[in-house]
């Protein structure tokens, strides 16, 4: 696993991540400039404050109150992962390709106490732009991975896991392990 | 056979499933379709049993455990007509935001008056967080679309976030 602060270029401070139900957490987030200093700032405090987070294998901006498009994304040394494609950083992204539907359990860092039953694709590519040098790369992913990418995905539209939860009874309260 | 409708609630704690139904197997009862959970600490029964016996025997039964479990416990008879096929479309309502006392009604009235049939409900408070999950039958998908408007105008009167997304459909 991560050990917390790796990663991190600099030792700057980690970010209040906003719970549900803040509304910075439904709102659509706007497209950024994947070069502006801004973003790339952003970016930093956005894998600090997932390497601080105990469980947190992603985070995306909303969960941290800015409307931006950017997530970061490490699901190194999960059980459920299979592909892993190390930190990923992405401004912009897009799904460009989705198949192999399945139903799994899934948390958020920022709905603590409940987890949902939902429908993913299980094989998926990802575009999108790295901060700084605004390359554009693309990922492919499975499993666990690309389960994680998808539901970044969803928090730059304002969808948390409760949107897309598969019937009553797919949500849950959050067992403590321990 | 006859069909009694029994429900039981009281504190969590061991042995409640075990202790009731014991009861019921003695008094020939048995279990047809049956939800038993947790609700805030609170162990809920809800049960549809084929018997022969009148509720008031079953009730006498069951009330020796009931005492010592401290449980509030119904039984009554009920009809014993086999369930009708679900018909039409079949969806998910799914709700968040901050809690307040009104959401499930408004959302429910809002559902009823597109001739929705709510087949399924859970809510979750969490903290402050309020989840509403609702299984629904619709006449059609015609009536889905009709309702999709009206459930995000009672959503943003409540302040709550709603979507509305086809049962059994891989979502994605």
């Amino acid at each position: 696993m991560p050990t917390p602060g790796s990663g991190s270029r600099d030792s700057g401070d980690v970010l209040p991540v906003r719970l549900a139900p803040d509304p910075a957490l439904s709102r659509l987030a706007v497209e950024v400039d994947p070069r502006a200093p801004t973003t790339v700032a952003l970016a930093e405090a956005l894998v600090r404050t997932m390497r601080a987070s105990p469980g947190c294998v992603g985070l995306a901006a909303p969960q941290v109150g800015v409307p931006a498009r950017l997530f970061c994304l490490d699901v190194g040394g999960h059980r459920k992962a299979r592909s892993y494609a190390g930190l990923v950083v992405l401004a912009n992204p897009l799904l460009v390709a989705a198949e192999e539907p399945n139903r799994a359990r899934e948390g958020c860092l920022s709905v603590p106490d409940l987890t949902g039953d939902v429908v993913r694709a299980g094989r998926i590519k990802v575009t999108g732009a790295v901060p700084g040098t605004g390359e554009e790369r693309e990922y492919a992913a499975d499993a666990f991975e690309a389960r994680a990418l998808q539901h970044e995905l969803d928090h730059l539209d304002g969808l948390l896991f409760l949107d897309r939860v598969a019937g009553a009874h797919a949500v849950h309260a959050r067992k403590r392990y321990l | 056979m006859g069909a009694l409708a029994i429900t039981a609630i009281g504190d969590d704690r061991p042995g409640i499933v075990a202790a009731v139904t014991e009861v019921l197997v003695a008094v020939d009862a048995n279990l047809e379709d049956t939800s038993m959970t947790i609700l805030r600490g609170h162990f809920a029964m809800m049960l549809i049993v084929g018997c022969d016996r009148p509720a008031a025997e079953v009730e006498a039964a069951v009330a020796p455990v009931a005492a010592e479990l401290d449980l509030v416990v119904s039984v009554r008879e009920v009809s014993t007509v086999p369930p009708a096929a679900a018909a039409g479309a079949h969806y998910v309502v799914t709700v968040h935001g901050a809690d307040r006392p009104g959401i499930v009604a408004r959302i429910s009235r809002v559902i009823a008056a597109h001739g929705g049939n709510v087949t399924d409900l859970v809510t979750r408070l969490a903290g402050n967080l309020y989840v509403l999950t609702v299984e629904i039958d619709l006449p059609s998908a015609q009536a889905a679309e009709a309702l999709r408007p009206e459930l995000a105008v009672a959503a943003a009167d409540l302040d709550v976030v709603a979507g509305l997304h086809p049962a059994d459909a891989d979502v994605l």
